[in-house]
């Protein structure tokens, strides 16, 4: 059985410290996920999880994920609100994890919108 | 809700939002008892008498997003469906104690789900400076898993960092299945994950 070990914590401390220090200080993007009642009752959980794998297999480190309250919309949860810097919020609904992907490699990497799972382009608040 | 991870990560989200920066979460599985308890308690800004009451009827909510408040009503709902109950006590100012009993083999009793998942989704999303302590207990097995300890070790580098988030969920994941198992009382205590803070 494997252990474990407070060490293992401080290699993944090691290897990240440089990354961390960079996402913190300049993150180009931001991703706030939902997580109000009916956003965690429909799966806004996995949705955050998935996206952080993603985030990590593919070595982002200028990503910032987050988490709000309830987005008062509570049947199109899970819902995740996509910040560039720079440019308008995008909201975007009904999210699944695959979907979720697909927006970081598409709009979070690229930069182009998923306009088939976008709510609104606008000036939306995330809180 | 599927589960009661799923409860319990809502019911967090409620003590973050009222503030709260020390966030203690219990379970106790007590198999020969046949009970199951889950206690939530946080230092956040409280309720009064009138919020407090109203906090489990399902059509209240103090927050203006949305006209009903859902979260403690379904799982007061939840506990019944499994003969227990569902205590609220909270003191403006002080903080919040949530405790739900359950009747742990009743056949509507919703299971535990995925606790690594719901603390790592809470610190993923909350500030800096909110501290989880999650203590989870089966039968003479326990498993100890501190925020505080953890951030002293990460020694400046952020705990919501999604490299070091996944980390802590498969650790975490990795003590809740040794003390199912019911590892002995020694190697247990290498699972703990800072002290009894
Ligand atoms: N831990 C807490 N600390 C302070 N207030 C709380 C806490 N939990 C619940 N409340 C109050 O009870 C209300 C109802 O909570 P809840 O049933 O989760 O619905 P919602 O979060 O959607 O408002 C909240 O709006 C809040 O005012
Ligand atoms: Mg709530």
């Amino acid at each position: 059985m494997k252990k474990l070990k407070i060490g293992d914590l401080e290699k993944i401390r090691d290897k990240v410290r440089r990354t961390a220090v960079l996402r913190q200080g300049k993150a180009r993007a931001k991703v706030t996920v939902h997580m109000g009642t009916c956003g965690i009752a429909a799966g806004a959980r996995d949705v955050l999880t998935g996206l952080l794998k993603d985030i990590r297999k593919k070595k982002l480190d200028d990503v910032i994920v987050t988490t709000s309250g309830c987005a008062g919309l509570c049947s199109r949860e899970p819902m995740a609100t996509v910040e560039i810097t720079g440019k308008p919020p995008v909201k975007y609904v009904d999210l699944t994890p695959e979907k979720m992907r697909k927006i970081l490699e598409r709009h979070i990497v690229k930069g182009d919108i998923v306009n088939e799972y976008a709510l609104a382009i606008g000036s939306e608040r995330t809180h | 809700m599927e589960d009661l991870s799923l409860h319990i990560l809502d019911i967090i989200e409620n003590s973050v939002a009222a503030g709260a920066t020390n966030i203690e979460i219990v379970i106790e599985e007590d198999i020969v008892g046949n009970l199951l308890l889950i206690k939530i308690n946080d230092d956040g800004r409280g309720m009064d008498k009138e919020t407090l009451t109203k906090s489990i009827d399902p059509f209240y909510t103090t927050k203006g997003t949305r006209r009903v408040g859902l979260g403690l009503s379904m799982l007061a709902q939840a506990t019944k469906e499994a003969a227990g109950s569902l205590d609220v006590r909270s003191k403006p100012g002080k903080g919040t104690r949530i405790t739900a009993r359950f009747v742990y083999d009743h056949i509507d009793r919703k299971p535990l789900g995925n606790m690594a998942e719901t603390i790592t989704t809470c610190i993923a999303g909350s500030s800096p400076k909110a501290d989880f302590k999650y203590r989870h207990r089966k039968g003479d097995q326990e498993f100890i898993f501190s925020t505080k300890e953890i951030k002293k070790r990460l020694n400046g580098v952020a705990i919501n960092d999604p490299e070091i988030i996944l980390f802590l969920r498969e650790q975490i994941e990795e003590g809740l299945q040794a003390i199912q198992k019911g590892a002995k009382s020694e190697e247990i205590k290498d699972w703990r994950f800072g002290k009894n803070t």
